[in-house]
């Protein structure tokens, strides 16, 4: 595009500074357009290459986007996206797309389909759904969803007459470290993003969090802000992670021994009186309780089981305390690690407090102070469920997000009673559940499977229907509810049209709707502009320009939200039984469990067998982005790290492909081996979401390693359900 | 006439790539090749290991074998201190890719000639800075004119100590390295 001198000037004299180069000298999309003039739009909205949901705009030349840029308005992206951010066009022009609703043709498995019409395939799909809900009752269909399409769906299961709901994000990921901060704080420890003040932090602790490798866009903002400033980074990893080469303290633990670790720590602060008396006594409960519970767990004895040398254990939690308030303990995400994780999660809980970081500066913020009125666009009540949810199993602090791993399991044994159907929107649980053999199981036992996706993931290719969604950057969602330091809320709109026959989810789901006789359920309106309409009422509701939102900035914030740190007018709110944050907590002793967590050996590998631990790359989203084109040319194949001493003994050349077996003989593709200093002996790291078995995602199909696949066992946190996954010992074969 | 160059302070770099893919789809890279890169290498012993993230890109050197080698012109200093390639004079004889100590210029298969980073001149002829700068989520990659004295990079080179690749074969290369450079106080 030519870029007369003329509109330069204009632009010039709309950017903050003029002159001075910016980063992203605009102020409204729509002005930015108009100034450089021709068949140019600029068209604010939320990525979801992740679930971070920063802030992007799209610039759109003759229709087609051309470029991603964070949006400089947003919280959560600050003027920058990262490498997924950027290639969200691979995504939107990925020709692997879902193109056409499609029904089965011949036995589930076999890959053959028959494109439908749209009125064809959800008349077909309410037909079945109707039939099942008949004879076995509405509970009889399951949902599991990750992102944007899930409330659509959960609207008909609900409609329905069905509970029966759950998102891999809980049990498979984060909910179990919130259930342990809301039976501590009342809070989980974020919303939109963990509420930690890093830009301010002068000390941070990661406990496994590998920052950097695992790409949140903001966070990882202030985690380099943090460094710049020279706070000390702690981090607690069996692996030479990014974020532990820029650590004063890297603690290389023997896996599965962090809540040793944690409990000594926490012992060595009372004991050394290093914890924030004022604090503790003004907003804490059960200090003594916890002071008598943790004397046990000396440095010596944790030298012991973690491998840290002593010296490293006691030196970095000084340099913790020494900074303290102005310290935080991450509370970390992905939280299933080995089936005792809530009681993890407690100590770092009980950590931050006995430092005094909830509401203090560099430590974590308090929530921000925003009420939005109720807004459900007068959409009636939904029926009483036909049966109790049977979602939380026996979890007794399971969360509301349910256990996806008891809808699968009921799905196989029937009980407490028979799941006919699945609706599966937005997550390929082929590699999100552990023990994939169990997950085809449930499938091959369902009467009816629906999904609702982009890709023709390995289960979307075990689906009965399948209905195309088109990107986020072909349709709007939301309003969101954006919760950092300050409230705010954010658009989500379609940059250009839907490709192919694909459709927003909230269309697919009102459209089921009104073929399931459920008219009052759907979106008010006609047409593809009848979720904007909501849009509009519901940013009415909320007293937000949506003009504003929708043609100038993407994110509008709300005025006087942002109180983040304890004053003597800004006191913390904590939402448990005793308004206090309980350091021991009579909930969890009342259902049986320690009510100040104790520490418990696990089972370790033998000589010759490995822990597989995996974890995150910043250039993807578990398998959701390695078929899109500039982020699988950038790291198309996962490597499996192995100890260079353990290489040696194995004669495993750096680069050579092998092929892991675990502990009940499954065998993994082969996979390119990175012999390195980086990781301990005893275990092994695979970067998770690769090695897809789906022959029509062309790039992504075969390449790499699954290493779900090699995730046969799984311990259940008794808590709430967390699947403790890296509970799988693997040996090296060699390939012949 | 500004004098453009870049100071990588290396050790907010935090690997993240996004740099990466914001110059492939700013300059439209062609597949399998890049105009920048992120370098993580670690030397030591476990657990005694350190590491440089190093993101390497067109130095734009003040003396540049490249252009010196350019037997048609087309690559070539321009008044704004970068070095640029003019593709309309390249033959893709390739001898600049062979002079380049630093390893950073491709050929365009489709097109045939020579192709590298261009401190993004389109931006900066549109008041932005380079795309990689733009997005750079640590804030590692700073970007400014060396002949206004109050620009961050002419700021930070005055007061930090700083380094510049393979110093020794006299290049005079205007990105420049640095480690730990506190923007705030």
């Amino acid at each position: 595009m030519a870029f007369s001198r003329r509109s330069f000037l204009k632009y010039a004299a709309m950017s903050a500074g003029g002159a001075a180069l910016a980063d992203t000298p605009f102020i409204s999309a729509e002005a930015r357009a108009k100034a450089e003039g021709g068949n140019v739009k600029y068209v604010p909205t939320s990525c979801e290459m992740c679930f971070w949901k920063c802030g992007a705009v799209a610039k759109v030349v003759d229709g087609k986007v051309v470029k991603l840029e964070g949006n400089p308005f947003h919280p959560q992206s600050r003027g920058k996206l990262c490498a997924r951010g950027q290639g969200g066009i691979g995504q939107l022009y990925d020709e692997d797309r879902l193109k056409h609703p499609m029904i089965i043709d011949g036995p589930r498995g076999a890959g053959k389909y028959r494109e439908a019409s749209w009125d064809e395939a959800l008349t077909y799909v309410a037909k079945k759904l109707k039939a099942i809900a008949a004879k076995h009752g509405p509970e009889s269909i399951g949902m599991m969803s990750h992102g944007s399409p899930g409330d659509y769906f959960t609207n008909v299961l609900k409609a329905m007459g069905s509970h029966n709901i759950a998102f891999p994000s809980f049990a498979q990921c984060k909910g179990i470290r919130d259930e342990a901060w809301l039976l501590t704080y009342g809070h989980k420890p974020g919303s939109s993003c963990e509420q930690v003040d890093l830009e301010n932090s002068r000390v941070i602790v990661l406990i496994g969090t590998h920052l950097g490798e695992n790409m949140h866009n903001s966070q990882n903002q202030e985690f380099a802000e943090a460094i710049g400033r020279g706070a000390k980074i702690i981090c607690v990893d069996p692996r030479y992670s990014t974020a532990a080469s820029k650590a004063a303290f890297w603690l290389p633990i023997k896996p599965g021994t962090d809540t040793a670790l944690l409990l000594t720590w926490i012992n060595i602060i009372i004991s050394e009186n290093w914890y924030d008396k004022e604090y503790v006594e003004k907003y804490t409960e059960g200090f003594e309780q916890v002071k008598e519970a943790v004397k046990q767990y000396t440095p010596e004895w944790a030298a012991q089981e973690t491998e840290l040398p002593m010296r490293q254990i006691v030196e970095s939690v000084r340099e913790l305390s020494r900074y303290a308030p102005n310290v935080v303990v991450h509370p970390g995400r992905h939280y299933s690690w080995y089936g005792n994780d809530t009681q993890r999660a407690r100590a770092v809980a009980i950590l931050n407090a006995l430092l005094g970081t909830w509401g203090r500066k560099g430590g974590m913020w308090l929530p921000p102070k925003a009420n939005f009125a109720k807004f459900n666009d007068d959409i009636p009540a939904y029926p009483p469920a036909s049966k109790p949810p049977l979602i939380k199993g026996d979890f007794p602090f399971a969360g509301g997000e349910g256990v996806t791993q008891v809808l699968r399991d009921a799905t196989i044994t029937g009980k407490p009673y028979p799941i006919k159907a699945w609706f599966v929107a937005g997550t390929n649980l082929m590699k999100t559940l552990p023990d994939q053999r169990l997950t085809r199981k449930a499938i091959d036992n369902l009467d009816f499977f629906v999904a609702v996706d982009l890709f023709p993931t390995e289960t979307v290719m075990l689906a009965d229907v399948i209905l195309p969604e088109c990107t986020y950057l072909e349709r709007h969602d939301g309003l969101f509810k954006i919760k950092t330091r300050e409230a705010g809320v954010a658009i989500r709109q379609p940059a250009v049209e839907p490709m192919y026959d694909s459709k927003p989810a909230w269309w697919i789901g009102s459209e089921l709707c009104k073929k399931l006789g459920l008219n009052e359920y759907a979106v008010k309106g006609n047409g593809m502009d009848a979720w904007e309409g909501r849009m509009r009422r519901q940013a009415k509701a909320w007293g937000i320009d949506y003009d504003k939102l929708a043609k100038h900035t993407g994110y509008v914030t709300i005025p006087g939200s942002e109180r983040p740190y304890i004053t003597a007018d800004n006191q913390p709110v904590f939402n448990t039984f005793s308004e206090k944050i309980e350091l021991y907590s009579e909930d969890l002793e009342e259902k049986g469990f320690d009510p100040v967590p104790q520490y418990e050996e696990i089972e370790h590998p033998e000589k010759g067998m490995y822990r597989l631990i995996y974890g995150r790359s910043p250039v993807h989203t578990f398998s959701r982005t390695i078929n899109t084109q500039w982020l699988w040319e950038l790291e198309k194949e996962n490597e499996v790290w192995l100890n260079k001493k353990e290489a040696v003994r194995l004669g495993v050349k750096n680069g050579e492909y092998v092929r892991l077996e675990n502990q009940d003989g499954v065998r993994s593709n082969k996979i390119k081996t990175k012999v390195t200093e980086r990781i301990r002996h005893d275990c092994v790291y695979m970067v998770h979401g690769f090695g897809h078995n789906a022959p029509r995602m062309k790039r992504a199909n075969g390449s790499g390693a699954d290493d779900q696949k090699l995730i046969t066992k799984y311990i259940e946190d008794p808590i709430t359900g967390g699947t403790g996954m890296r509970v799988n010992f693997v040996k090296i074969i060699k390939e012949a | 006439m500004p004098r453009y160059a870049m100071v990588i302070d290396q050790s907010r770099c935090i690997g993240c790539m996004a740099c990466v893919v914001a110059c492939k789809r700013e300059n439209d890279v062609p597949p399998e090749v890049y105009r920048t890169r992120v370098l993580e290498i670690v030397q030591g012993n476990f657990p005694d290991l350190t590491t440089e993230m190093r993101s390497e890109l067109c130095n734009h050197c003040d003396h540049a074998p490249c252009v010196t080698i350019c037997p048609t012109g087309a690559s070539h200093y321009e008044e704004d201190g970068t070095v640029q390639v003019d593709i309309d004079k390249c033959v893709g004889c390739k001898a600049c890719i062979a002079a380049c100590p630093y390893n950073v210029r491709y050929i365009n298969e489709e097109h045939g000639y020579v192709d590298k980073c261009s401190f993004c001149q389109h931006r900066l002829k549109e008041g932005k800075k380079p795309a990689c700068v733009a997005t750079c989520v640590g804030g590692s990659r700073i970007f400014g004119d060396l002949d206004d004295p109050k620009s961050e990079v002419s700021v930070i080179l005055r007061k930090t100590s700083h380094r510049v690749l393979k110093k020794s074969i006299g290049t005079r290369p205007n990105v420049y390295y640095i480690n730990q450079y506190p923007k705030k106080a």
